[in-house]
């Protein structure tokens, strides 16, 4: 590949490279236009963005001080989310979290996204005792209500944000294990496939060059679609106590902290992680959705 | 015949709305059918003749729509009247068949109750009579023992027999019109044969019309009463079928009659006449010399799958059915010269692409030598062959040019590959260059080379795949079926751009094809395949001209002949 760009002739390439950047940006607006959904979702995924990136640094509160006497404030203009039990401002609990919920979600869909997409290809291209070792692992996991089991295995592995980690990449495993087959499977005597074997490519390598190129679109819209499960799958660890250990600001945490106090009233505790939760998923969905039109070829027409 | 027409369309226009405006895919297109008359309407990809009978049955896609004109049916206006309405004309009045058979029929419903269905829902049979009559409807499109047919499911059946279903479905409601859309494409000549057949006998017995779209403009002469030819959303010609081969009168009309391929011809004479040059000198090659490809006995075996296999296996159970096994090829010899094109003809399922795939050294042969350049090849096993250095010395082209090729990768990529994988530094410059050099023998714009294959036509996806199979200079290339997917006028270009490639490069083609008439054209030399063995073989005159085997007689007169 390298040796066929290098000794192109640079200008013909960096013009060929530059119209297909056009052409992929010009698509991504058809696709917004034609979708202002898909634009919401990602207006708002930049939102979330900023506050993982630089939201400790413009928080008007630290999330970790207390303050007694301004405890159980219902949102005002000096506490726009209002303020818990020890008085702690929730608007930059709530912002602050988003950096170590975001982190959960993405580190675990990358590790999935390793395991289940290898494990996957592996499987559908090849077949054999890979196909049958990789088909069962996916169905036994599939077996155990998936919640149940990642609480199992953070018991287990110990109470920590890896583990989390691990735990939500596990449980997504036969979701990308599956996609990932199917695909490989259905291009594994593709044309084109035939057509490398002929030009003398190794098996490993039409794997790498032939086969995961024309999956990755598809992964990636899974990726987006898992993102927004994967933070509830931590919300939801954290909420019944296992994994992020208060005072850390986490959206599950504040949720389960909150919980207690509606019934008192005092309901801006629960609801703005929750509503921060809500968002976060929703957008994520939505960018999978908006995504999946962008990297589908049949619609680029 | 009355005097009103039964369908009278006038200056139909269709647009579709697509992200770089509307697109007019069909342009006052005007066209009567009489009752009884069998009218073809014939046009390359993109010419709007499906579009036009989408229009006329109201399913264009959300993005289409009638723009201007009418659509007259018996005197109902079919632009105006109610959706409901519509529904209860399509099917009953209106029918139509579909190119694929197997996608038309539900996989999962047996193929008599389908035509149930379609009789209870238009109201000819109540739920009693319906199967007596469902049966009677089999009977009718000739599929013998409709009673055990009726129980079959769409799986179960051939791809013609699912298109005699489909028919069945179509005319189960006694249609008066019935519009065929490619109904023979994809299906075997003989095949086509038998479908074209029953539908022109049906409908002269039931006095029915019919609408056949189709880009093979020998078919539609053959089997239709007037022929309409369309371009770019255009009816460029309208004529008696009788007279088209003999008097075309349309530009477009003259380069679809010349690129037909039909006996008595050369390659040259598919060319448009402006664009004809003279054929190129073939290179000296030794012909008669040792033969570069020798085939000896060659067989391929597949386990047959019994579906209780393995659980009873696993059980214990001894299945008596184990060792049956289904001979795709079943023992054949054949040679390849060196400079010499050899075509492999059969209907599918012979085994002649089994064969190629055997000589590729894609698929591991049960027996037999497969000899290249003296050597038994069929020793090294497929999976490492891509790695031995004979790989660069057979190549291919495959049927399907979009198929074969990577859609991440570009068209100058594509032809790369083999280069980087397995060329030598000759010193012949930079890949790039041989690249450049390689489009321009294959005749594809450099300007082109930048681009992914959805963005080239199929006749530049198959200078792509031809120019990446000569990369390495191959002595033999495998084209298997390489214009099968192609338009005419396409397939005669590229059919001529092979011919002079092989006469430049010196190469020896083993050329699989269903298509005797372009076999003939191509090659030296044919063999017919039927269920896995050689029925005939000879010189490409011998066995077209004075067929000795029944089969290949069979062949021959399937093959539509237009009246000329």
């Amino acid at each position: 590949m390298s040796a066929l760009e290098t000794e192109a002739e640079p200008t013909a390439t960096s013009s060929g490279f530059m119209r297909s950047a056009t052409a992929t940006l010009q698509h991504a607006r058809y696709t917004f236009a034609e979708n202002p959904v898909s634009g919401i979702a990602f207006a708002l995924f930049v939102v979330l963005l900023i506050c993982a990136v630089i939201g400790p640094a413009i928080v008007p509160y630290s999330p970790l001080a207390s303050d007694t006497a301004a405890a159980l404030k219902p949102p005002s203009l000096q506490h726009w989310f209002g303020t818990d039990q020890l008085g702690r401002d929730m608007f930059s609990r709530v912002v602050v979290a988003t950096r170590l919920d975001m982190a959960i979600a993405v580190f675990s869909v990358a590790l999935v996204f390793a395991m289940g997409g290898v494990a996957g290809i592996a499987a559908g291209f090849f077949g054999g005792w890979i196909d049958q070792v990789v088909g069962r692992t996916a169905d036994t996991i599939m077996a155990f209500p998936l919640f149940v089991l990642a609480m199992g295995i953070v018991a287990a592995l110990g109470n920590t944000v890896t583990n989390i980690v691990i735990a939500t990449a596990i449980i997504n495993f036969p979701l990308y294990a599956r996609i990932a087959r199917a695909e490989a499977n259905i291009r594994r005597d593709s044309g084109f496939v035939q057509a490398a074997r002929l030009t003398g490519n190794s098996e490993m390598r039409i794997v790498l060059t032939q086969i995961l190129p024309n999956i990755m679109p598809i992964m990636v819209v899974q990726m987006s679609l898992t993102m927004g499960y994967a933070i509830l799958n931590a919300a939801g660890l954290s909420f019944i106590g296992l994994g992020v250990k208060p005072p850390t600001p986490e959206w599950g945490i504040m949720v389960a902290e909150g919980a207690g106090f509606i019934v008192s009233g005092d309901w801006w505790i629960a609801f703005f992680p929750g509503a921060a939760l809500m968002l976060a998923v929703f957008c994520f969905n939505l960018l999978g959705d908006g995504l999946r039109d962008i990297v589908d070829p049949q619609r680029r027409t | 015949m009355s005097d009103t027409a039964l369908l009278d369309i006038q200056n139909l226009t269709v647009e579709f709305a697509t992200r770089r405006g509307t697109v007019r895919a069909v342009e006052k297109v005007s066209l009567t059918i009489a009752k009884g008359e069998t009218v073809g309407i014939v046009g390359e990809s993109g010419s709007g003749k499906s579009v036009t009978s989408y229009a006329v049955m109201r399913i264009l896609d959300r993005a289409g729509r009638i723009a201007d004109g009418t659509v007259s049916f018996g005197g109902t206006d079919l632009r105006t009247i109610s959706e409901g309405a519509m529904r209860d004309l399509r099917g009953r009045e209106i029918s139509m068949i579909f190119q694929n058979p197997r996608a038309a029929l539900n996989p999962i419903r047996k193929v008599g109750r389908q035509i149930e269905d379609v009789l209870i829902e238009h109201v000819q049979a109540t739920s009693r009579d319906a199967k007596e009559k469902a049966i009677g409807i089999l009977r009718q499109v000739r599929i013998a023992n409709p009673e055990e047919r009726y129980h079959a499911y769409p799986f179960e059946l051939s791809g013609g027999m699912c298109q005699r279903i489909v028919i069945a479905l179509a005319l189960a409601c006694k249609p008066q019109l019935l519009i065929a859309d490619e109904p023979t494409t994809g299906l075997d000549v003989t095949t086509q044969k038998a479908v074209m057949d029953l539908v022109v006998e049906l409908t002269r017995e039931r006095n029915m019309s019919t609408i056949l779209i189709t880009h093979d403009l020998g078919l539609a002469a053959t089997y239709c009463d007037k022929v309409i030819v369309m371009e770019q959303g255009k009816v460029v010609e309208s004529a008696e079928s009788t007279s088209i081969f003999l008097k075309p009168t349309h530009r477009y009309t003259r380069k679809l009659v010349r690129a037909t391929p039909r006996p008595g011809i050369t390659l040259r004479d598919l060319l448009p006449e402006e664009i004809a040059t003279p054929p190129i000198a073939p290179a000296p090659v030794a012909l008669g010399g040792t033969p570069i490809l020798k085939v000896e006995n060659l067989v391929k075996e597949y386990r047959r799958q019994d579906a209780s296999g393995g659980l009873a296996k696993f059980f214990g159970r001894k299945s008596d059915q184990d060792t049956s096994a289904f001979r795709a090829v079943d023992g054949i010899s054949f040679e390849v010269g060196t400079g010499e094109s050899v075509g492999l003809v059969g209907e599918s399922g012979c085994g002649k692409s089994t064969t190629s795939m055997m000589v590729m050294r894609l698929l591991d042969p049960t027996a037999g030598k497969i000899v290249f350049a003296g050597e038994d090849i069929g020793t090294i096993p497929a999976r490492r062959f891509a790695g031995s250095a004979w790989r660069r010395r057979i190549q291919m082209v495959f049927q399907d040019p979009t198929d074969s090729l990577n859609p991440r990768y570009t068209a100058a990529r594509a032809i790369a590959d083999p280069i980087l994988r397995m060329g030598e530094d000759t010193g012949s410059g930079s890949v790039r260059t041989q690249v450049e050099e390689l489009a321009r023998l294959v005749g594809l714009p450099g300007n082109l080379l930048d681009r992914f294959p959805h963005q080239l036509s199929g006749g530049q996806k198959a200078r792509v795949g031809i120019a990446r199979a000569i990369a390495l200079r191959p002595e033999l290339v495998i084209l298997d079926e390489p214009t099968a997917a192609l338009d005419v006028s396409v397939q005669a270009v590229v059919l001529n751009l092979l011919q002079d490639l092989k006469a430049t490069l010196g190469m020896s083609y083993l050329f699989v094809s269903h298509d005797l008439h372009v076999v003939r054209l191509l090659c030296d030399r044919v063999i017919v395949m039927r269920q896995g063995r050689i029925v005939e073989q000879g010189t490409a005159e011998q066995v077209l001209e004075a067929p000795k085997a029944d089969y290949t007689r069979e062949l021959i007169d399937a093959i539509p002949h237009p009246p000329v």
